[in-house]
């Protein structure tokens, strides 16, 4: 058995090394996808494995290289990290099973290189969550962006090219922006890595300060989708429905929004941010991404792409928890990656499942279908409520977090934003449901999408309902967050953590 | 043995390739053979006088035995030693690479292309090992000459390339000349060590100014710094694939090695070098920003390399000119991986010509399919030069950058920033069209290109493999060899 | 004045030559004018290290027989002539490898006009 420090370079590789093999299988479909069952059922095993050690307070670190002079690629695994990786993998071991149903339902061609890469993301997307430093995270990071433009172009046709050439030039322009700003960083602080509570307080001038905080926020924000750095968000929907479901609403936009966290609340800290005046305009921006994403939703007919600028607006909750940087904003924002994850992620397969069996895309065809597939219609229903903050369910956690947190940090008017944002998703969601139960011909025949499909989603909506009643069930994913931002706000009574 | 290393390593190949004519005259198999062998002790050869050199500080030798300042006297200090395993590894690389090529010559003409190609790498080896200032500019030109008649081998256009190079190389061989005539006749010596010490002192006087200038110049258009690079692209383009693999990934950084040896450990940092390493800053900050720009409106992917060179040319000249242990660290890694990387790109291209006869971009439609290990190889490189992780390009990328916000010169960090985003521009067009595009259907009665043979693709994947390995090892390489060859005069 | 120029004609006489030699290569259109500019170009150097070695009132750096003391102010400095020897060789070389490329070219192109050869080559 793997030590705990071992797991943590191991949980990257099982999905390398899955890869390699499934790159191996062309020829046998059903060896081929036992392997990607086998990594992500070996990946959650290990990351849950760590939940005890990490929730009790216990620092799981591993540094097996040394990069560069005075920098190791290292891995460790603190509350917020293990909290992400749970996330993923998950969430990965659903989609798998959704992704074999969709696929084989379509189909599709290029298959054996869908799976493949899809492996890859999760490697790159666990490095990201236990990076102990931006070099490790950076690493991980440019490989999660090279690693979806394969998934991203699946389908090759016009559109589909020309969103994953908008999708790198969007993510590599970023990511030179986090490069520069984290080459400064190891200049003005050599040897930091990630912090609860930051490490840059002092060391730079303010202007220079607020200049590689700017930097940070381009580099993070085009994944994170925040505004006007969203663009290549909704054009990426035209990836296979999967796709659009694990990684664009929760491996990479997550990864964005994760990073934007790990800046404020390991890099810079909340105090130096406050002093420098950036949380606010942090706060601002995300503001107007939660409305202006919102707003955009309303008049999206695609189904796909409502989904995906009302991502674009959730993300932002995260980005405006961590700009407010109380601890109960914190651990609102740090949560709602897992209740997000799960709702979103829910709505995404309906909308995989809807399409599998009818072909449909657009909103306005989606009459009466709820009475044909109720059990994927109900679960967006519930999914589309918790989205907009309904209580009992996980979305209602996160938001009330981050209200309180607002309080918290004197700064009541954002609480008017999540307001405002939970009454424009009721605006933007209530038609989509009410048009599938009530709407179209009397047509009133059963007839749900296979079980590989509608299983998973009718899971992840459950556990968005379990999480919402009883948040720290299974994983203990709320005390994490819990952790994590308290580690934040007072770093010096967490000790190592 | 360990004592005739330095002299060795020069007189194995520059012997072996009257040896290998000879025998060319009547067995071309046996003169490949032959030259291939030579290339392989001079690599393995190289590769211990580096370790030594780590391990025991430099070797040297004197030539007839007459001791310096009056002899000949070759150096083999742990850059040196670095620079010169680089090139006989490379030369032996490009040489197996070669074979197809060799094979479409006429059989008398083997010979004399494994002869020349020994020229070559002996020329390059020696301006790498020699502790004489003449003596490189002899074997600068040996080099050169050889260099001229290889890369005329790739048709018409090659010739009339060729030609211009040589014109303009020559030229610079001249002011280089020129310029150790100046610092002759202020110092009275040719030996490096003896200059280095007897220049001090010397610095206000005007000779010496435009002897270093004269030099610097020389040089600069033999690594074709912009906008010096005018003879580059063509030459680049129309000559053969392997011996454009191998002059793209060792001829200009040969020369860039001589640029920091007289400035460095030569002429070192007093008088007016930091106003040359000022100049030679912008230079490669225009290097590195032009050559992205030009390559982005070629469409004869092997012109789009050239043009890279020449901004990646500008990436280490930038390292020079910042001067700090750091940024010199990553201007030597950079010299590494780039070897590595542009080698891989252009002998990945060489094999899609063999292949197909195609060089243009439209060429490229869909040949991934054909031949995937080829485009797997360009793609793997061509990342290297945009500086993505984990490859090499990104580490060399790293120290540059952290030298350049160390020094204060955050503009350059800028630059390379911006340069490496247009790489990805012109590197991704390629690669897109390559996987993406719909390959044409073969003509009748033929049978579509199938992947390269064993021959070519075997140095390619070792390239290909040593440019990941490079990245994620780089900390070996740095600490272990890199670290023993900076200047000691380095830093400000 | 003028015994300034005159102590510095070697000079002026290098650097002309060294201009002569650059304005035919860059801008004599025909390929043989630009390589006898090379030539010149590559003459002026070792004019330049000749007139280093010379000596006023030196004789050549040849020692008699019966030599009783040799001092170097007597004789001309023979390492430039050396060196010279070699660069002259060398560009010797140069121009032989240069000639054998532009019989090349007249054979393939048929001109030896740098304007028309890069016409040629851009198409």
């Amino acid at each position: 058995m793997l030590t705990p420090p071992e797991r943590l370079p191991a949980a990257i590789l099982v999905s390398l090394a899955a890869a390699v093999l499934i790159a191996f299988s062309r020829r046998q479909p059903n060896v081929r996808e036992a392997w990607t069952f086998l990594a992500a059922a070996i990946k959650l095993g290990l990351v849950a494995s760590l939940v005890p050690a990490v929730a009790a307070g216990q620092a799981v670190e591993s540094a097996p290289l040394t990069l560069l002079p005075g920098i190791d690629l290292h891995f460790r695994a603190d509350a917020f990290g293990l909290l992400f990786a749970l996330v993923a993998s998950t969430l990965w071991l659903i989609t798998s099973v959704f992704s074999v149903g969709y696929m084989r339902a379509g189909s599709y061609a290029h298959q054996t290189g869908y799976f493949a890469w899809f492996a890859v993301c999760l490697s790159a997307t666990i490095g990201i969550a236990f990076a102990a430093n931006l070099v490790t995270f950076f690493i991980f990071y440019e490989i999660l962006t090279l690693a979806t433009y394969p998934l991203v172009i699946h389908f090759r046709t016009e559109e589909a090219v020309r969103a994953g050439r908008q999708y790198l030039a969007y993510t590599l322009i970023a990511g030179q922006c986090l490069l520069l700003a984290i080459a400064a960083v190891h200049v003005i602080a050599p040897g930091e890595g990630f912090q609860p509570g930051g490490f840059l307080a002092g060391r730079a001038s303010a202007p220079v300060l607020t200049v590689l905080f700017v930097l940070f926020i381009i580099g993070v924000g085009v994944k994170a989708g925040i505004m006007p750095l969203h663009g290549w968000l909704p054009a990426a929907m035209v990836a296979p429905t999967p796709v659009s479901a694990l990684l664009h609403a929760v491996a990479v936009v997550k990864a964005g929004a994760f990073g934007c966290v790990r800046v404020v609340g390991f890099v810079f800290g909340v105090d130096t941010l406050h002093g420098l005046g950036a949380d606010v305009g942090l706060a601002i921006v995300a503001s107007i991404t939660i409305v202006a994403a919102s707003v955009r939703a309303l008049g999206e007919g695609h189904l796909k792409r409502r989904l995906a600028y009302s991502t674009i607006g959730q993300l932002s909750y995260i980005v405006l928890g961590a700009a407010l940087g109380s601890a109960a904003a914190l651990a609102g924002a740090m949560f709602h990656i897992a209740a997000h994850g799960a709702m979103k992620i829910t709505m995404f397969f309906c909308a995989g499942a809807i399409y599998a069996k009818t072909h449909l895309e657009q909103i306005e065809d989606l009459g009466g279908i709820g009475r044909r597939m109720p059990v994927t219609m109900g679960a967006f229903a519930v999914c589309a409520l918790g989205l907009a903050g309904t209580p009992l369910l996980a979305g209602f956690i996160s938001k009330w977090n981050i209200g309180l947190g607002a309080y918290q940090a004197d700064r009541p008017v954002f609480i008017a934003v999540l307001l405002v944002s939970g009454l424009l998703n009721f605006a933007y969601f209530t038609p989509i449901v009410r048009a599938a139960f009530l709407g179209g011909n009397g047509d009133t025949r059963v007839d749900e999408a296979r079980p590989a499909l509608t299983v998973p989603l009718a899971l992840t909506a459950l556990a968005a309902i379990v999480l919402g009643i009883y948040p720290d069930a299974g994983l203990g994913l709320y005390h994490l967050a819990w952790e994590a931002a308290r580690s934040i706000v007072s770093p010096d009574s967490r000790g190592v953590l | 043995m360990t004592a005739h290393l330095p002299i060795l390593i020069v007189v194995l190949p520059l012997a072996g390739a009257a040896l290998v004519a000879l025998a060319g005259l009547r067995f071309a198999r046996i003169a490949r053979g032959l030259s291939l062998g030579i290339l392989a002790a001079a690599t393995a050869g190289s590769a211990a006088a580096l370790m030594q050199a780590i391990r025991g500080g430099p070797l040297q030798y004197f030539l007839g035995g007459w001791a310096p300042p009056w002899g000949i006297e070759y150096v083999v200090d742990p850059l040196a030693g670095g620079i010169a395993t680089l090139v006989a590894a490379f030369g032996l690389a490009a040489g197996v690479y070669a074979g197809p090529f060799v094979r479409n010559l006429r059989p008398r003409d083997a010979g004399v292309f494994h002869a020349v190609y020994l020229l070559l790498v002996a020329g390059l080896l020696g301006i790498t090992l020699t502790g004489d200032l003449f003596n490189l500019y002899v074997f600068l030109e040996i080099s050169s000459l050889a260099a001229y008649g290889l890369l005329a081998l790739g048709g018409g256009r090659s010739v009339l390339a060729s030609f211009r190079y040589l014109l303009l190389g020559t030229a610079a061989g001249s002011l280089y000349l020129l310029g150790v005539g100046c610092l002759y006749a202020v110092t009275g010596t040719l030996n490096m060590a003896d200059v280095a010490a007897r220049l001090p002192g010397q610095f206000s006087s005007p000779a010496v100014t435009m002897a270093i200038v004269l030099i610097v110049v020389g040089l600069a258009l033999k690594m074709a710094l912009f906008p010096l690079h005018g003879w580059l692209p063509d030459v680049y383009t129309y000559a053969p694939a392997p011996v454009t693999a191998f002059v793209a990934g060792v001829m200009t950084k040969v020369s860039a090695y001589a640029l920091l040896r007289v400035l460095f450990f030569v002429v070192g940092l007093g008088g007016v070098t930091p106003d040359i390493l000022r100049v030679l800053g912008w230079m490669g900050a225009a290097a590195a920003l032009a050559g992205s720009v030009m390559a982005l409106a070629q469409t004869d992917v092997r012109r789009i390399l050239a043009y890279s060179s020449v901004g990646q040319m500008g990436y280490i000249v930038l390292g020079f000119a910042i001067g700090t242990p750091l940024a010199l660290t990553g201007a030597l890694l950079h010299v590494l991986n780039h070897a590595v990387m542009k080698s891989c790109l252009f002998l990945s291209a060489g094999t899609v010509l063999y292949r197909t006869g195609a060089s243009q971009l439209q060429g490229y439609q869909g040949i991934a399919r054909r031949m995937p290990l080829s485009l797997a190889a360009f793609a793997i490189a061509a990342a290297s030069i945009v500086g993505l992780p984990p490859t090499g390009g990104f580490f060399s990328k790293w120290y540059l950058l952290t030298a350049a916000f160390d020094a204060g010169r955050w503009p350059f960090a800028v630059v390379l920033v911006v340069s490496s985003l247009l790489s990805a521009v012109y590197m991704f067009r390629v690669i897109e069209r390559a996987y993406l595009g719909s390959a044409p259907e073969p003509a009748p009665g033929t049978s579509p290109p199938g992947e390269a043979p064993a021959g070519m693709l075997a140095p390619m994947v070792t390239l290909a493999a040593a440019v990941l390995l490079l990245g994620v090892f780089n900390d070996q390489v740095v600490s272990n060899v890199i670290a023993f060859a900076l200047p000691p005069a380095a830093g400000r | 004045m003028p015994a300034e120029l005159a102590a510095h004609a070697h000079y002026w006489l290098t650097a002309t030559l060294l201009l002569i030699g650059l304005y035919a290569m860059l801008s004599a259109p025909n390929l043989i004018r630009k390589l006898m500019g090379m030539n010149v170009l590559m003459t002026a150097v070792i004019v330049f290290f000749i007139t280093l070695a010379a000596k006023t009132g030196a004789s050549p750096p040849v020692l008699p027989h019966h030599h009783a003391e040799a001092t170097a102010a007597d004789y001309a400095n023979p390492l430039p002539h050396t060196l010279m020897l070699t660069a002259i060789v060398v560009g010797v070389a140069m121009t032989g490898v240069a000639l054998a490329l532009i019989i090349r070219i007249q054979k393939r192109f048929g001109t030896l006009d740098e304007r028309e050869l890069l016409r040629m080559l851009r198409e």
